[in-house]
């Protein structure tokens, strides 16, 4: 539980910068009120306790990296894990980007977390040195001491001094050698475990403030629609309500602000749940409000049939397609929502003209820019705690849901925290786009493609944040669709129109999720043709080892955010990942009757995934009997969360091949729990799930999403080995797969 | 008035229509018990009633009357439990939202049946969903809490 007595010393503690020590980075250092604490760097303190307190700045949802970037802090400035206290970082410009999508905590941030550690431990070691009048040279550090042959301070009795001291040039930092590292590329125990174990987490609804309310929103079920009329005098009248109040639709385009709807304000959770069953209210649909995903399959699949807008074109397709014959395939994956077990939630308090908030956001200085913009109060006047969240897959990245807890702490003058029902997290998403694929491709004699043709079309996140955006972004279209690094020599890539009629989001390994369906299921489906084994057709199909180079192709490619000199698109990692996976799996050992083995291989958020898995067909249902992936993200910092997500990807993989839809009706979503969107449970999950660590020492890169994406098509693959069903769209629960 | 025992203290409230989850959560300030669903669908509420699993989002407080309510406060404060100690061995939270309820659900599994197969396990453990996807890990650590109780 938080309980917040809104101390003034407490709510300026990591935001009031008083005339202090040093300068890093032209961030100033702030001070607080113990002065003889040494504070060299905002992520940082050293306490004369000997506490050694490190800023997380990007949220923890689950990925471990409330541990693993403090982890790599600890390691450079040696100091003693049990000593280390991690405070989650309030939304704050100066500490960075803290918008935790995208799997580039640990890639973005390796280096000025190693530079941090490095230099104060370089500042602790000229303290000693200095104290002891000795040379730094000949001065070590170790596990929160300074050493000098027999004598040795602790950190905590250095600090005071070491306060005093002017930070380092970056020039003159030592870092460490892999061999001599003492966390990074081992362990560190979790720094939220005993807490989580023991009930004592505290994430977004478990914060309490002083004559707090409690409010639920019952929003309009078509977005863009608002209240037209509702029972307000019968609803205030009832003992548990407290009060209404509307909130107008949003001005498009959706961003991050409110759909139209209701607020009940209550004075605990259960009441403002409840009262909403007494609810009577008639809506202004809008425009959107004769949405239905059956006509909308078919819409999405007549555009693929059309040719759109070229993406990447290399050679010429047309030319070569001409009077050829074609091998051709349609795909189709559905809208999806993200489920996380922690449904939104935000605790917003506008009073003397600042807005605090404490919210399992995924983004907190997207809810400070969001809250000033709705309040019309600047973004320094919003105070973004983040609390742990309960899992947040892309979801706590759009922060509506911030944005209506600071709007109705306005209207009631007090604390207020918003919670939302699984029905309205169901029905209320950004959702994960339905996409249909066309892909074809003309084989030359030794059966591979001598030129491929593939159109993608999508409602795109574009439309959240453009009215009336029509595709994607580039971001979004180069997740497996116009980076896919086969070696064909003519590639005609086009993105066909899509316009979005619900709000459109990011869902852990977004665009991928079809276009690595699309693409791995259809070189199996050449290679089955082809009646050659394939892993061997997939190392072909890769080609030689090489940086595959999109400019060549016309081709816009943002490369998720990163240098495409650092992380190039490298054909070896693909073929070496996909070979070791291979192998650990057995590919070539013979399978029983009515089993079959599939395999998928890609690069997602610059790293490299491989998913091999044998499934059997009984009944017409299909089993996971096994399941392997590779994973080959360079550096490692903590090892076992790459293993924790690399099974938890799976996991959800499988969820969403086997169960994962969204439907839509008359412009409003059909599903609202667990009982009609269903997830995996414990016994649908096989126990035994093979994870390989391809470690090396290369940058590293992504580890939260990209194990998800393989799932799908491997699972599908080896369907098709099992029984010869090629399944083209999910999810599996939809397909008849009788034997 | 109804009233029980919630982790050995006696309680007695007025409040009989409220459900359990949220009389420990808003009346009493015990926040480990979680909303997931508000249906009884995904076991993140979880606690033990006379030592079974049961889901306080459906159970209104005047069906505890004379009753023995567990949260998982009331395991062990300090983590001591077997069950919480092997799930620290094992590693088994990421985000650890549903876990609360998963680990409430393995201690009453291992009351009914304190040597149980893994499929006794799997069966035993799937009104409990977690979305980050522990549940090897989960099952690992009850098999290992399992030994530890023998």
């Amino acid at each position: 539980m938080i309980f917040h007595k809104l101390d003034r010393r407490e709510f300026f503690k990591w935001t009031g910068i008083t005339a202090s020590s040093s300068m890093l980075f032209g961030i100033q250092a702030q001070s607080d009120e113990n002065s003889s604490s040494f504070k060299p760097d905002l992520f940082l303190e050293i306490t004369p306790e000997d506490k050694v307190k490190i800023i997380c700045h990007r949220s923890e949802m689950g990925t471990g990296i409330k541990s693993s970037l403090p982890m790599i802090i600890a390691d450079e400035l040696e100091a003693d894990w049990t000593k280390v206290e991690v405070i989650q970082g309030l939304g704050d410009k100066r500490y960075g980007s803290q918008n935790t999508d995208g799997s580039r905590s640990i890639r973005n941030f390796y280096d000025k977390m190693r530079q941090v550690g490095a230099s104060a431990g370089l500042m602790l070691e000229l303290t000693a040195a200095k104290k002891w009048h000795v040379p730094v040279r000949e001065c070590h550090r170790k596990v929160n001491k300074v050493y000098y042959k027999n004598k040795a301070l602790s950190y905590g009795e250095l600090c005071s001094d070491a306060a005093k001291l002017a930070v380092p040039d970056e020039k003159n930092l030592k870092y460490k050698k892999a061999k001599d590292r003492r966390y990074v590329g081992k362990a560190a125990k979790n720094v939220d475990i005993d807490d989580i174990v023991t009930g004592k987490a505290a994430y977004g609804n478990d914060v309490r403030l002083p004559n707090m309310l409690f409010a639920t929103i019952q929003r309009c079920p078509v977005v863009g629609g608002d209240v037209k009329s509702y029972n307000k005098e019968e609803l205030e009248n009832m003992a548990s309500v407290l009060k209404t109040h509307v909130i107008p639709n949003f001005t498009p385009p959706p961003v991050f602000q409110p759909q139209g709807g209701i607020a009940i304000f209550a004075r605990d959770s259960w009441s403002a749940i409840k009262a909403r069953e007494s609810l009577k209210v008639e809506w202004n649909l809008g425009p959107n409000k004769d949405f239905n995903t059956k006509d909308y399959r078919k819409y999405l699949e007549a555009q693929v049939k059309k040719p759109g807008t070229p993406k990447r074109t290399r050679g010429n397709y047309a030319k070569i397609a001409e009077d050829t014959p074609l091998v051709k395939a349609d795909y189709y994956t559905p809208f999806m929502a993200h489920r996380p077990m922690e449904p939104p939630v935000s605790t917003a308090h506008f009073h003397d003209g600042i807005c605090e908030l404490w919210t399992p956001t995924q983004n907190p200085q997207a809810v400070q820019s969001a809250v000033a913009a709705a309040l019309g109060i600047k973004e320094e006047q919003v105070y973004s705690h983040v609390t742990l969240l309960g899992g947040g897959f892309g979801r706590k990245g759009q922060v509506d849901f911030a944005v209506e807890s600071a709007l109705l702490s306005k209207e009631m003058n007090c604390p207020v925290q918003v919670v939302w029902t699984r029905e309205d997290d169901v029905q209320h998403c950004y959702y994960h786009a339905a996409a249909a694929i066309h892909l074809e491709a003309t084989l030359n004699e030794k059966k591979y493609p001598e030129g491929l043709l593939m159109r993608t079309a999508f409602p795109g996140i574009a439309s959240t944040f453009v009215d009336g955006a029509l595709y994607d972004n580039p971001t979004i279209l180069g997740m497996n669709f116009t980076d896919i690094p086969y070696d064909i020599p003519n590639l005609d890539l086009q993105v066909c129109d899509a316009p979005a009629h619900v709000r459109i989001g990011w869902l852990r390994s977004v665009s991928n999720i079809q276009h690595a369906f699309a693409t791995s299921s259809f070189t199996d489906e050449l290679a089955r043709k082809a009646n050659i084994d394939p892993v061997v057709y997939l190392n072909k199909l890769l080609g030689p080892d090489r940086h595959v180079d999109l400019k060549k192709d016309k081709c816009d490619y943002p490369n998720y955010g990163a240098s495409i000199e650092k992380y190039p698109i490298d054909t070896k990692r693909l073929k070496n990942v996909l070979n070791h996976v291979a192998d650990k799996f057995d590919w070539d050992k013979e399978l029983a009757i009515g089993h079959g083995k599939g395999i998928s291989v890609i690069r997602s958020f610059l790293s490299y995934i491989a998913i091999a898995t044998e499934v059997s067909i009984k009944g017409g249902v299909v089993n996971i009997e096994r399941i392997d992936i590779g994973i080959d993200c360079g550096l490692m910092v903590n090892p076992d969360r790459v293993i924790s997500q690399m099974e938890g990807s799976i996991i959800f993989g499988i969820s969403l091949a086997t169960l994962g839809e969204i439907t839509f009706e008359n412009g409003a979503c059909v599903q609202s729990n667990f009982h009609d969107a269903p997830v995996s449970r414990n016994y649908d999950i096989l126990d035994k799930i093979n994870v390989h660590l391809l470690q090396n020492e290369k940058a590293p890169a992504g580890v939260g999403e990209p194990g998800v994406p393989p799932v799908a098509p491997a699972i599908c693959n080896a369907i098709f080995d099992a029984c010869g069903i090629r399944v083209r769209e999910l999810p599996l629960k939809n397909v008849k797969l009788d034997a | 008035m109804p009233s029980f025992k919630l982790n050995g203290e006696a309680i007695t409230t007025d409040k009989t229509d409220m459900p359990l989850l949220w009389f420990l959560r808003d009346e009493l300030g015990k926040t480990g018990t979680r909303f997931g669903c508000g249906k009884g669908l995904c076991g993140a509420c979880s606690v033990l009633l006379d030592g079974q699993s049961i889901r306080s989002c459906q159970t209104p407080v005047s069906m505890l009357d004379g009753k023995e309510v567990t949260s998982i406060e009331g395991i062990s404060e300090n983590g001591e439990h077997p069950v919480q100690k092997a799930w620290v061995e094992e590693k088994v939270p990421q985000c650890g939202y549903c876990q609360s309820g998963q680990i409430i659900s393995a201690c009453s599994l291992l009351k009914s049946n304190p040597t149980p197969s893994d499929e006794d396990i799997k069966n035993g453990m799937s009104a409990n969903i977690c979305r980050c996807g522990t549940y090897p890990r989960i099952n690992q650590a009850i098999k290992k809490a399992a030994e530890a109780m023998q």
